[in-house]
C-alpha cells in the first residue's frame, strides 16, 4: 500500500512532538510524583499512585528542570494538537479513515480475530489487497480514537487558564486531578503503542517500510526469517 | 548487514543529537528568548479563547480539601516576621504605592472593613498538586481604584515580607489579572485568619494562574509601567531564579 503525502508529514512532525513530549513530560512527573483522582490531592496518602523517579537520561532536559521542562512540553502541545487535527481532517478527506481505519461488522466475529491473532503469532504479516488487518485497525483506531485526542483534552484540562471556559472538560473527566492521572495513563499507553509499532516495523522489513513512510512508494510488509505463515487449504505438512 | 547497522546507528545517533539540542536550546541566551516568546504567544491564545472576566470555577462547602497544603516559604525567619506572628499582626501595613495617585496604606483591621468577596476555589501548584480552599478578602480592583491607578501604570508588583534562599520574594500580574473579579487579597482561609504556612496575615488570590503568581506574605503592591527594573525583570521570584513561565496560565 501506498501512505498519503498528509500520513507522511504528519507521522515524522508526530513522532518529533511526541518524544518531546513525552520525555519532558517526565521531567514534570519528577516534581509531584503522585497520581490523584478527583478534584484535589496534594500529599502521598492521598494517592492513588507513587511514580518513580525518572532519571535524567529519559527526560528533557536531562537534569530536573521543572521550568525547561515545561517550555518544551507547551511548545510541541502545538505540532502536536494542531498536526492531530490536521490528520483526522486529510484522513477523513482523503478516505484513509473509511478505507483503511474503519472496521467492517463481519471483522468483529471472534473466528476473525483469532485467525488474525494466530498469523501474528506467526509472525506472519502479509496481508491482501494492501489492507490493515483487524488487530491494525483496532490499534490504530484506539491511538487516533482514544490516547492521541486523550492526551490533547487531558492536557487541556490540567491548565487553570482554560478552565473558565472548559469547565464541562475537566467535569467529564471527574476533575483535575483526574485528567491528570488520565494525561500521565494515556501517555503510558502511547508509550506501549511505540514499542510495539517499532518492533513490528523492525520484523516486517525496516527498510521498506521506512522507505514507505518516507518517500511514499508503494511497499509489502515482508515475514521476518523466523516467520511460519500458515499452509494454504489442503496442503499436507 | 554492515549497511543496515550503519543506517540504524545512523538513526540512532541523530535521535540522540536531537534530544541533546533540547538540554542545549534551553540552556542558551536565544533559547530562552524564544521560550518567552512563546509563553507571550500561550497567554494571547488562551485569553482569546475566553472571556476577559470569565470566572475559575468555585466549589462547594463539601469540596474544600480537609487541609491545606503550605510551599515553597512555610514560616518565614527574616525582618521581624516571626515578631509580627507573635503580636497578632497588630502592626502590619500593606501599602499601596508605584504610579497611583493617591498611596495608600492599611492596617489589617481596614483592609477587613472595605467591600469584601468570598470564594471557594482550586489551587493548582506548578509542581501537579491541587488544594481547595475558602478564601474571603478586598479585590484588588477596589484598592487600585482607592489609589487612583495611572494611565501609564501596566503591572502590578506584590511585595512579600519572605526572604527564600536570599532573595525576597515577589510575584506580578498585567491590568487584565489585577482586575479579575477573583483577583483578591485574602485574610481568611476557610473562615480562619490565614495560617503562617498559607501566608498570614495576607496573601494575593489570582485564580486563573498556578500556584507560584498567589504571593503570600504582602507588604503591598506597587504599580510599575514595566517589569525591567523590578527584581532580575522577570516579573517574579521564581521567574528571576529558575526560568518559571511569567504567564502562568498553564
Amino acid at each position: 500500500m501506498r501512505h498519503f503525502v498528509s500520513t507522511r508529514i504528519w507521522h515524522w512532525i508526530n513522532l518529533i512532538a511526541i518524544v518531546v513530549l513525552f520525555m519532558s513530560g517526565l521531567n514534570i512527573s519528577n516534581a509531584h510524583p503522585y497520581l490523584y483522582w478527583g478534584d484535589w490531592g496534594f500529599s502521598p496518602t492521598q494517592a492513588w499512585l507513587a511514580v518513580p523517579r525518572f532519571p535524567g537520561w529519559m527526560t528533557i532536559p536531562d537534569y530536573y528542570s521543572l521550568a525547561k521542562a515545561r517550555d518544551w512540553h507547551l511548545l510541541m502541545a502545538f505540532p502536536f494538537a494542531f498536526g492531530l487535527l490536521g490528520m483526522w481532517i486529510a484522513m477523513l478527506w482523503n478516505g484513509h479513515f473509511r478505507r483503511d481505519i474503519k472496521t467492517a461488522r463481519r471483522e468483529w466475529r471472534w473466528s476473525a480475530i483469532r485467525a488474525d491473532i494466530a498469523k501474528h503469532l506467526r509472525f506472519d504479516f502479509t496481508h491482501g489487497e494492501g489492507k490493515y488487518n483487524f488487530l491494525q485497525k483496532i490499534a490504530y483506531g484506539a491511538v487516533f480514537g482514544v490516547l492521541l485526542p486523550g492526551m490533547v483534552l487531558t492536557g487541556l484540562a490540567i491548565s487553570p487558564g482554560m478552565e473558565p471556559s472548559l469547565w464541562w472538560l475537566v467535569d467529564i473527566f471527574g476533575g483535575r486531578q483526574s485528567a491528570r492521572s488520565l494525561h500521565f495513563l494515556c501517555a503510558w499507553g502511547l508509550f506501549g503503542f511505540f514499542v510495539v509499532h517499532v518492533l513490528l516495523v523492525l520484523l516486517s522489513g525496516p527498510v521498506g517500510q521506512l522507505r514507505a513512510m518516507i518517500l511514499g512508494g508503494d511497499h509489502q510488509p515482508t515475514n521476518p526469517p523466523f516467520a511460519r505463515p500458515a499452509k494454504p487449504e489442503g496442503e499436507s505438512a | 548487514m554492515s549497511f543496515t547497522m550503519k543506517r540504524r546507528s545512523v538513526l540512532l545517533g541523530s535521535g540522540a543529537l536531537m534530544l541533546g539540542a533540547c538540554t542545549k536550546i534551553s540552556d542558551s541566551e536565544a533559547g530562552t528568548r524564544f521560550f518567552e516568546t512563546v509563553d507571550d504567544w500561550q497567554m494571547g491564545l488562551q485569553r482569546a479563547l475566553r472571556a476577559r472576566n470569565a470566572l475559575a470555577p468555585e466549589y462547594a462547602p463539601e469540596d474544600i480539601s480537609p487541609t491545606f497544603r503550605g510551599n515553597g516559604s512555610t514560616d518565614p525567619q527574616n525582618d521581624g516576621y516571626p515578631e509580627h506572628v507573635t503580636n497578632g499582626f497588630a502592626d502590619w501595613r500593606f501599602t499601596v504605592t508605584g504610579l497611583v495617585e493617591r498611596p495608600l496604606s492599611f492596617t489589617l483591621d481596614q483592609i477587613m472593613t472595605l467591600p469584601q468577596r468570598t470564594q471557594i476555589t482550586r489551587h493548582d501548584c506548578v509542581e501537579g498538586w491541587s488544594a481547595i480552599g475558602q478564601w474571603t478578602g478586598p479585590q484588588l480592583s477596589v484598592l487600585l481604584d482607592a489609589a487612583e491607578l495611572r494611565d501609564d501604570a501596566r503591572f502590578v508588583i506584590f511585595r512579600c515580607a519572605d526572604n527564600l534562599n536570599g532573595g525576597d520574594y515577589y510575584e506580578s500580574v498585567d491590568l487584565i489579572d489585577a482586575y479579575h473579579p477573583q483577583t483578591i487579597i485574602a485574610h481568611s482561609l476557610n473562615g480562619q485568619a490565614l495560617p503562617v504556612r498559607n501566608g498570614a496575615p495576607l496573601r494575593m488570590r489570582i485564580e486563573r494562574q498556578l500556584g507560584y503568581k498567589h504571593a503570600k506574605y504582602l507588604t503591598g503592591i506597587e504599580a510599575v509601567a514595566s517589569l525591567d527594573d523590578v527584581g532580575l525583570g522577570k516579573g517574579g521570584y521564581w521567574e528571576d531564579r529558575a526560568g518559571y513561565q511569567w504567564y502562568a496560565g498553564i
